[in-house]
């Protein structure tokens, strides 16, 4: 044999820097892994670290440990070292490579893993584009838990949980991941390499490197499919055991380019450094100077003020925003509030109602059973909450006529055609202010400025400021003629 | 610091990215879905990472990912989607991996509906995953508290390297209270342990695999250990009048919003009626029940739950005095007059006990 091949071949057995010089688990053979004689999982190993030797990525790498016969493969690799649950790995990665985006990640799978119980996270993975490199290692078979099958294992292929042979109609067909990943837009590389016989080693080891070198480049998502021997589990010898992985295993998964993208695969682009510290409160919008001052009104503070209101309506009704318009005047005006909404399926449809507390003190309940002030934009929400209202309240109704049979001694009523109101103004989805306008001439607690305030904060339209303005001023409007009714009728 | 008006929901999120947090990862669900969105909004401007999951056992293994990142990272869920999320609460458990979990409970079980509940805390509490292992729980009752113990979360879940779950019903991520923030930010650090893709941490190494018995047994030893610490530096709770209470209510979330009011009006009626509200429900404030049980003469427990935490204050009250449960669940709420008559009936109870005393006192 000629000297340069003894050189090449010595060469091939060095340890890669990027394998630790001691196998711990095994103290008294270090000359062995953990892994069985004839096993594939050795030679990818050698693979992912030569590769990583080559492109000077060592203290970069972290290598994202599996569920399988591999989830010692940290016990080897010199580079940082995550171990995961079942499946989960491109997750993993995921989150590490976009919070650390000079990272190298690696996410090392078995078929059960990433075929089976992680398809999901493979797929969502690969179609985000996710810059790390996947070894998909297919066996074939469950290996660790002794011989179950796998979504990868052929057809009529008796396992330990397939004793009279895998038959499609029972558990279906050989899965075939990398052809349905490489119908993704994002993925950049896909191939799928074996260990069959050295010739199959030697491209398998090229496509190992490219794949790490894709990510190196920052192209994007790749993944190397290896078809793998497990001479244990099929009870073959090595020997044996690589020409079933060529002759079997490989007819069933082709062995070839899947996908190949690199050559038009743009860089990722890297994500914008981050803001200076003490601009953070300001991009979350709580910085103190962006915060309005408010317009507390001077008070008695020993003068009770606690409104409870409950507004309640047909969803799209403005329900919602009538209450925040309130609680946010309140907040101006320098008292307690606090806004609670329904926020149940009848959003969607049906109903919706939330309940409102401004107060002088701090408020124990948000919850409003017993309102103030009901106003209800709907007969159903009438029906529903008039019997709430205490001796003394108001129900502000949205109808024509307040219907008899919710006549209730010792309650105040304001009914009117709130929506007709508004629509006369120039729009009926102003009828919430309307009605606004005369809970805060009947709860009197609030000043304009205060309201003016929270439309500053919860309206954006100029149209809809003017148009609120006027119906709130309608709705106050509303509310004094009928006192004066109230009054001409004495 | 000025006040603004804001959900419960959107408070967490501030509160997290002022406490650090630059990272992620949700699934939508009712009633949590605005704490995502606003996620969303805000974390890619403050230099973060925001990711919309393909499911919550997408979301808890990316936190397991940024975790040992060494970046301070969130999610939140609601029932459905925090079970799915219990393999990944266990396996960070046993990896010791610091993150925040925000729960916004709604109604179980299955998918239940969308109103609020108090039926995950057996889950989330006790630990809803495999193995021996605890998570710290938070449960706050107001949008202030939605914003400082998201905060606390985060120091916890550091000092301890443990996932801290932010507990809160419904009602507290959606209602909208006045609350303010802190105007510094924290600067996010990586602790000296993460794999972070650097030299510095290449001898790093994250797992919850110990795969000889007796290294797993010493690992739980340690585990315990520190579970033990939290349990003595990191119990809080709020009482509310309990000095001379003979009847104390006991109720954390909108519940204990309820007991206040409840309590106020009964002191005003002349009953001495007091609140016991956890903040942390693990560490339970164990010591708080045992000291009240020599002066109180009756605990009320009132949950949204089929009586979950009371199972705890049974435990921590051991039997000195009695411990009453009422509760409504499937998304209503215990009204105040329901409450108010238990404590009339309990304080009618306590008024006859006492005279029956007296007069054994004076025939004694």
């Amino acid at each position: 044999m000629p000297s340069e091949m003894v050189s090449e071949y010595e060469v091939s057995h060095a340890r890669p820097k990027a394998f630790f010089a001691r196998f711990e688990r095994k103290d008294e053979l270090q000359h062995q892994t953990h892994y069985c004689p004839g096993c594939g999982h050795g030679i990818v190993h050698k693979m992912v670290a030569r590769a990583i030797d080559e492109l000077g990525i060592q203290d970069r790498t972290i290598l994202i440990s599996p569920v399988g016969c591999s989830v010692l493969a940290y016990e080897y690799f010199d580079v940082g070292n995550v171990q995961v649950a079942h499946g989960r790995a491109p997750a993993v990665a995921t989150a590490i490579k976009r919070s650390r985006p000079e990272s190298i990640l690696i996410s090392y799978q078995g078929d059960g893993d990433l075929s089976s119980i992680g398809t999901a996270e493979i797929i969502h993975a690969a179609n985000r584009g996710e810059n790390i490199t996947v070894i998909f290692v297919n066996n074939g078979i469950y290996s660790m838990t002794g011989g179950q099958m796998a979504p990868t294992t052929p057809l009529l292929q008796k396992t330990a949980t397939t004793p009279f042979g895998r038959s499609a109609q029972n558990e279906g067909y050989p899965l075939h991941m990398s052809e349905m990943l490489a119908t993704l837009d994002a993925p950049v590389y896909i191939e799928r390499v074996g260990l069959g016989d050295n010739k199959q080693i030697a491209q398998a080891t090229r496509a190992v490197r490219r794949a790490l070198d894709n990510q190196v480049r920052g192209l994007g998502f790749s993944l190397v499919e290896v078809l793998a021997p497990c001479p244990t589990i099929f009870k073959m010898n090595p020997v044996d055991a690589q020409r079933w992985v060529r002759d079997v295993l490989g007819k069933i998964f082709p062995l070839k380019v899947i996908l190949d993208r690199t050559k038009e695969a743009q860089p990722r682009q890297l994500p914008e450094p981050a803001p200076a510290l003490d601009r953070i409160p300001k991009i979350l919008g709580v910085a103190n100077e962006d915060l309005p001052e408010g317009n507390p009104a001077a008070h008695d503070e020993k003068a009770v003020m606690d409104l409870r209101v409950r507004v309640a309506g047909f969803g799209g009704q403005g329900v919602l925003l009538l209450g925040e318009v309130l609680a946010e005047a309140g907040l101006d005006a320098g008292l307690e509030v606090s806004w609670l909404p329904s926020y149940g399926p009848e959003m969607r449809s049906g109903t919706s109602n939330c309940h409102v507390r401004l107060s002088r003190h701090a408020i124990d309940s948000p919850m409003v059973m017993n309102p103030d002030v009901l106003v209800a934009m709907n007969e159903p929400s009438l029906r529903k909450f008039y019997k709430s209202v205490p001796a003394g309240g108001w129900i502000l109704y949205n109808g024509d006529a307040f219907p008899a049979d919710c006549e209730q001694d010792d309650i105040h009523v304001l009914a009117c055609p709130f929506t007709r109101v508004a629509d006369e103004l120039g729009d009926a989805r102003a009828c919430n202010m309307v009605m606004l306008g005369a809970l805060l001439e009947i709860a009197g607690v609030l000043r304009d400025v205060n309201i003016d305030a929270a439309f500053k904060r919860l309206v954006k339209s100029p149209r809809w400021m003017e148009l609120n303005g006027r119906a709130l001023a309608k709705g106050r409007a509303l509310y004094i003629e009928s006192c004066q009714e109230v009054c001409n009728a004495y | 610091m000025r006040k603004q008006l804001m959900k419960g929901n959107e408070a967490v999120v501030k509160s997290a990215i002022l406490a650090g947090c630059r990272a992620f990862y949700g699934y939508p669900i009712t009633p949590a879905t605005e704490i995502t969105e606003a996620a969303a909004l805000y974390m890619p401007p403050s230099g973060g990472v925001f990711l919309q999951a393909e499911s919550e056992v997408a979301s808890i293994n990316m936190l397991y990912g940024a975790a040992s990142a060494g970046v301070r990272v969130m999610t939140s869920s609601s029932g459905p989607g925090i079970s799915l999320m219990q393999e990944g609460m266990s396996y960070l458990a046993g990896a010791e991996l610091p993150c925040v979990i925000v729960d916004i409970t709604r109604a179980g079980p299955g998918l239940g509906n969308i109103s609020s509940e108090q039926g995950d805390y057996h889950q989330v509490v006790k630990g809803g995953g495999h193995g021996n292992y605890r998570t710290i729980v938070l449960a706050p009752h107001s949008v202030q508290e939605m914003a400082d113990l998201t905060a606390l979360a985060f120091e916890l879940a550091d000092r301890y390297r443990n996932p801290v779950v932010l507990l809160a019903d419904g009602f507290i991520g959606q209602m909208m209270e006045p609350v303010e923030f802190p105007q510094t930010a924290v600067e996010p650090r990586m602790p000296g342990w993460a794999v972070a893709g650097t030299k510095e941490t290449r001898g790093n190494f994250l797992t919850s695999l110990v795969l000889d018995n007796d290294g797993l047994e010493k690992h739980q030893l340690d585990l315990e250990a520190k579970y033990r610490r939290v349990e003595e530096c990191e119990v809080r709770a709020e009482e509310w009048q309990t000095e001379d209470a003979e009847i104390v209510l006991v109720g954390y979330g909108i519940v204990a919003r309820i007991l206040k009011a409840v309590a106020a009006e009964a002191r005003a009626n002349g009953i001495k009626v007091g609140v016991l509200r956890p903040i942390t429900l693990y560490p339970f404030p164990t010591k708080n029940f045992q000291r009240l049980a020599k002066t109180a003469r009756v605990f009320v427990v009132v949950e949204m739950s089929n009586g979950q935490m009371v199972e705890d204050v049974r435990l921590a009250v051991n039997g000195a005095r009695p411990v009453e449960f009422f509760s409504r669940v499937g998304g209503n709420v215990p009204s105040h007059e329901e409450v108010l008559g238990i404590v009339q009936q309990q304080a009618g109870r306590i008024l006859s006990e006492m005279q029956l005393e007296e007069e054994r006192m004076t025939n004694a």
